[in-house]
């Protein structure tokens, strides 16, 4: 069944260019993300896929291009001209990194509550009435604890709740690190090579979870990912970029028979492969 | 026009002082990513230390200025020297792998350790020197007034370009600045690539200490009075001179000075004396929040 | 201690070789600015040569370091014997901080009535506590935010100053003036941090050094202001409900409870405004570590970006931490000018931010009993060496060199949880993170 992502998309990315310098790290690059979709994004090391992430996130500026979002209630944000926090908050786009970045001296609930910070500042007046231990703010401190919870049992990690996030294995931090972007109940969630350095069953548990979020939270899962498994089994459509250009764009199965994409992962002749 | 150039001389001068305190700074930061907090003491121990030569060779009877002076340097240089090792072999290598404020802290417990046994060794009051080098050219002259270039600027000067000279060949040419290069791409690396880092880092305390112990002999010869505390405002001064270069570069360090002398000089010759080192130091958040790799620095690009 | 690897004669020629070394290098350092001392004489500079005193300098040295070769440092391993041996008392210490808090407050609201309690006791008191609330205040910046802050004794001077020139300009009470001074300090804090708090760790630390030491140019100058140099004296001492606390007072405090008149009163009244203002502090940053906003604090110092990712704005959050850190510093400068009755900018050097960051980072970045111990070392250990005014500097210098070189995360590593779901467990200090802002 294919889905059809330029008919209403969350994400539609225009003529995206970043370079720094003299180099061109993403040349014209235009693609769409469905609602609703696992979109992933692959291509070789050095492909520039971390740097769309950057640019959707607000971390890069990119130098030409338009990135614009659309949310369900038909709110629109262009994405390159907001700052990194404003997209996280407002537009509601959360992300992971490819080196996970955690609080590593704080414990897994914490890492939850922080990503809960915008919600629970604004309960806690501010920090005024979370001083004087207000009621109104001992509600919604309650209620992200229950939030953080969900996604702890989720993840299956509830028994170390009060472990600091540096001590957990690696598989992990990395389940943590999507739990953590989920408390901000996020539209898109882009997720940084989630599956790297997972061992075969870790990587199972991963794709049930990255489909459970699309089914029951309904959102859009943007992805980038090595590991060809779990691209092909889990995604709706796959974008391929080479040396910052899109060469393919499409369903898996299309992806898996194009010719062009067979090249530049094998780095083969365009004829031989025909 | 004829003041304009007198302070301009006098800018570069001090200038040229700041640059070869800021060398140091840039040199060990580049290296180890830390702010030396008291690499501007070890510039005032290197003025006792060449103020005590001076007076001692003085006393018996070595009158030939040229001939003292450089006796005097290069025994600072390589006493100054030994204080610079000292300190990176008792307060930074100890933490080098640790938290990042360790070494920090430590810093300043050594610039206040430094200040104070000066302080105690030599008393608290300003020590003069009488003035050896004198005379100089008048550049020029115009209703009464003269343009002075003097014999000591004319050497800070000169000295000062031919060191830079000196160390950036070191830097670029030889193995143990390709190590310091390699020390400052990635430590872990370069270890593994058989660069011995403890005795590259050592070596950078070394350099950046015997050109510090440059600047506190002009320093003392420049000014003639020295005390024991000569060293903070200097170090930040010439830290300021440092970042506004770009940190890691050495001609940026050089420029860095000169423009924070320039500074200095011509706020205190048509403002107010009093504010110079506000202003300085306004200088330096300045460049750091407008271009905050300086004027001859990479920019970085942040690692996402 | 731990087991020698090898008998110590065994190791006797390696150490003797290491400690001639040590010696012949220290000489090196000695030989011009301990073995020569430079006397004024008018107009000339005489030399005086100390070879006895250069002698004394190298051979400690070398029987220092031969002393350390020999029992401290066994074998190749170099394992520092203090370390192993101290351990279990920071574990130990661990479990009875909780009990700790109440029974250092307990004791120190029962100081004044204590019978070994004299007028140099509590001088020396109040100055502990001025340093622990400054410790306080400042471990929001650089403890919690892992803002490095080298210009804290910046707001100590603007609260100072404040409150100096609105008690004596308006004649507002100390309790009036009191807030008035910390909120202007806090908003001098937002001033100053505004523009410089994206700035990288180090940078931070030397801009807002700058800013420390230009404050202190422009009190100097500013004649018209602050009367320069000479500095602000007669400021009004604080009162008790509108009661003095001297001889003559109209009203007095004496004779409204009709007591004997003793200038120790006056004295015991500061000491429990500046336990208030401590204790306040406490309350305060305590609290606010617990709610979102120290959260996020924390956070920031974890790590800046994945912060950025999750809709925190750091700059911000880094501002309302230097805005906070400043307030206090601002109510703490204050007290003090209430207490001195005289101010001048020689009180506001770089020193005393030293001084306070020392207290924060020895202390164990962060953790507030920390600090309590680390500033009655410190301030108490330097009030020890007053009779030997000229070393204790010198003696304060040495001890922030070796404590960091000993415990480089401070006294007190362990970081407590700000929420917890079953159980609170204290995080090792290994995993927390470093400042990187």
């Amino acid at each position: 069944m294919t889905t059809l992502w330029e008919k209403n998309p969350i994400l539609r990315v225009s003529h995206l260019t970043m370079r720094f310098g003299g180099l061109v790290a993403i040349d014209n690059l235009s693609f769409d993300t469905g609602r609703n979709d696992i979109t992933a994004l692959i291509g070789p090391n050095g492909a520039g896929k971390t740097t769309v992430f950057n640019c959707l996130t607000g971390f890069y500026k990119p130098t030409e291009g338009m990135i614009q979002l659309t949310h369900d209630d038909g709110s629109e944000f262009l994405l390159e001209r907001l700052d990194d926090h404003v997209i996280a908050r407002r537009a509601r786009v959360a992300r992971t990194f490819q080196n996970i970045r955690l609080f590593g001296g704080m414990t897994v609930l914490e890492n939850l509550m922080v990503a809960q910070h915008n919600p629970l500042v604004h309960a806690s007046r501010f920090a005024i009435a979370g001083l004087f231990g207000l009621s109104g703010y001992r509600t919604a401190e309650r209620e992200a604890v229950e939030l953080a919870k969900h996604w702890l049992e989720k993840i299956d990690l509830v028994d170390r709740a009060d472990d600091p996030a540096a001590d957990l294995p690696y598989g992990a931090q990395r389940r943590l690190e999507i739990a953590r972007s989920m408390c901000m109940k996020p539209l898109l969630l882009c997720l940084d090579e989630p599956a790297a350095g997972l061992n075969p069953r870790e990587s199972d548990q991963l794709n049930q979870l990255l489909l459970d979020i699309r089914d029951e939270e309904k959102i859009a899962i943007l992805l980038i990912e090595h590991d060809m498994s779990v691209v092909m089994e889990i995604s709706d459509h796959i974008a391929v970029l080479d040396y910052g250009i899109k060469i393919s764009d499409g369903t898996p199965e299309f992806i898996r028979a194009d010719p062009h994409v067979i090249a530049a992962y094998l780095g083969v002749e365009d004829e031989e492969v025909a | 026009m004829e003041y304009f150039v007198q302070q301009l001389i006098n800018g570069l001068t001090l200038g040229a002082i700041y640059g070869l305190i800021a060398i140091g700074y840039t040199m060990v930061y580049g290296i180890i990513g830390m702010i030396n907090f008291a690499h501007g003491d070890i510039f005032m121990v290197s003025a006792f230390i060449a103020l005590i030569m001076f007076v001692a060779l003085l006393s018996i009877g070595l009158t030939f200025v040229p001939l003292a002076l450089v006796i005097v340097l290069l025994v600072t240089m390589a006493f100054t020297a030994v204080w610079g090792w000292t300190l990176e072999r008792v307060a930074y290598r100890p933490l080098r792998e640790s938290f990042r404020l360790a070494p920090l802290i430590t810093a300043i417990g050594m610039s206040i350790v430094l200040q104070n046994f000066v302080q105690i060794a030599q008393g608290a009051r300003v020590k003069p020197l009488q003035p050896l080098i004198t005379g100089g050219f008048e550049v020029m002259e115009h209703d009464g007034f003269v343009v002075n270039l003097s014999y000591m600027q004319i050497l800070i000067i000169a000295l000062t370009v031919a060191l830079m000279w000196v160390f950036t060949l070191i830097i670029n040419r030889t193995s143990l600045g390709r190590s310091q290069r390699a020390c400052e791409q990635d430590r872990v690396m370069a270890a593994l690539s058989g660069v011995n880092v403890d005795r590259t880092i050592s070596l950078t305390f070394v350099m950046g200490a015997s050109l510090a112990a440059v600047a506190g002999v002009m320093y003392l010869l420049y000014y003639g009075v020295i005390d024991f505390y000569i060293g903070f405002i200097a170090g930040i001064k010439a830290f300021t001179a440092a970042v506004l270069g770009g940190i890691g570069s050495l001609p940026g360090a050089m420029l860095g000075g000169m423009i924070i002398g320039l500074i200095e000089v011509f706020w205190s010759a048509y403002f107010t004396i009093e504010y110079k080192d506000v202003a300085a130091f306004s200088m330096l958040a300045l460049v750091l929040i407008f271009l905050p790799s300086g004027l001859l620095g990479r920019p970085e690009v942040e690692k996402v | 201690m731990a087991q020698p690897a090898t008998s110590i004669s065994a190791r006797l020629p390696e150490a003797l070789k290491d400690a001639g070394i040590a010696a012949f290098i220290s000489l090196a350092l000695f030989v011009f600015i301990v073995g020569i001392r430079t006397l004024d004489d008018p107009g000339v500079l005489l030399l005086e040569p100390r070879p006895w005193l250069l002698a004394g300098a190298v051979g400690s040295v070398f029987i220092g370091r031969l002393i350390l070769n020999l029992f401290f440092w066994s074998g190749t391993e170099a394992e520092d014997a203090l370390t192993s041996a101290l351990a279990p008392v920071g574990r130990a210490f661990g479990r009875i901080s909780p009990w700790l808090t109440p029974a250092l407050v307990a004791f120190a609201v029962l100081l004044p009535f204590m019978p070994f309690t004299d007028r140099y006791i509590l001088d020396v008191s109040i100055m502990v506590m001025t340093y622990i609330m400054l410790g306080w205040g400042l471990n929001v910046v650089v403890g919690l935010a892992g803002l490095l802050d080298l210009g804290y004794v910046a707001f100590y001077a603007v609260g100072a100053y404040s409150y100096a020139l609105i008690a004596t300009h308006f004649g507002l009470s100390f309790w009036v003036s009191l807030p008035l001074a910390g909120l202007l300090a806090g908003l001098w804090g937002i001033i100053l941090g505004f523009p410089v708090l994206r700035l990288r760790g180090d940078y931070l630390a030397i801009v807002t050094l700058a800013f420390g030491e230009m404050i202190r140019i422009v009190l100097i100058n500013w004649y018209s202001l602050t009367n320069g140099p000479d500095g602000i004296s007669r400021i009004p001492r604080p009162t008790f409900f509108g009661l003095e606390l001297t001889r003559r007072g109209d009203p007095s405090f004496h004779e409204f409870f009709g007591i004997p008149y003793s200038p120790l009163n006056r004295i015991i009244y500061l000491f429990y405004i500046i336990l208030a203002l401590a204790l306040l502090t406490n309350f305060v940053t305590s609290r606010l570590r617990r709610l979102p906003l120290g959260r996020a604090w924390e956070a920031l110092r974890e790590d800046e970006i994945a912060c950025r990712s999750l809709g925190i704005n750091t700059r911000n959050t880094k501002l309302t931490a230097f805005a906070i850190g400043a307030m206090f510093g601002g109510f703490a400068g204050s007290f003090f000018a209430t207490r001195q009755g005289f101010i001048s900018p020689e009180s506001f050097t770089f020193i005393e931010s030293a001084i306070i960051l020392a207290i924060v980072v020895l202390g164990g970045m962060g953790s507030q009993i920390g600090v309590v111990i680390a500033a009655i070392v410190m301030i108490g250990g330097f009030e020890l060496f007053r009779e030997l005014e000229q070393y204790r500097m010198l003696m304060f210098g040495l001890a922030m060199v070796i404590i960091m070189i000993w415990r480089p995360r401070g006294l007190i590593t362990s970081r407590e949880p700000s929420v917890y779901l079953k159980e609170k467990k204290a995080v090792s200090g290994d995993l927390v993170q470093e400042g990187k802002g």
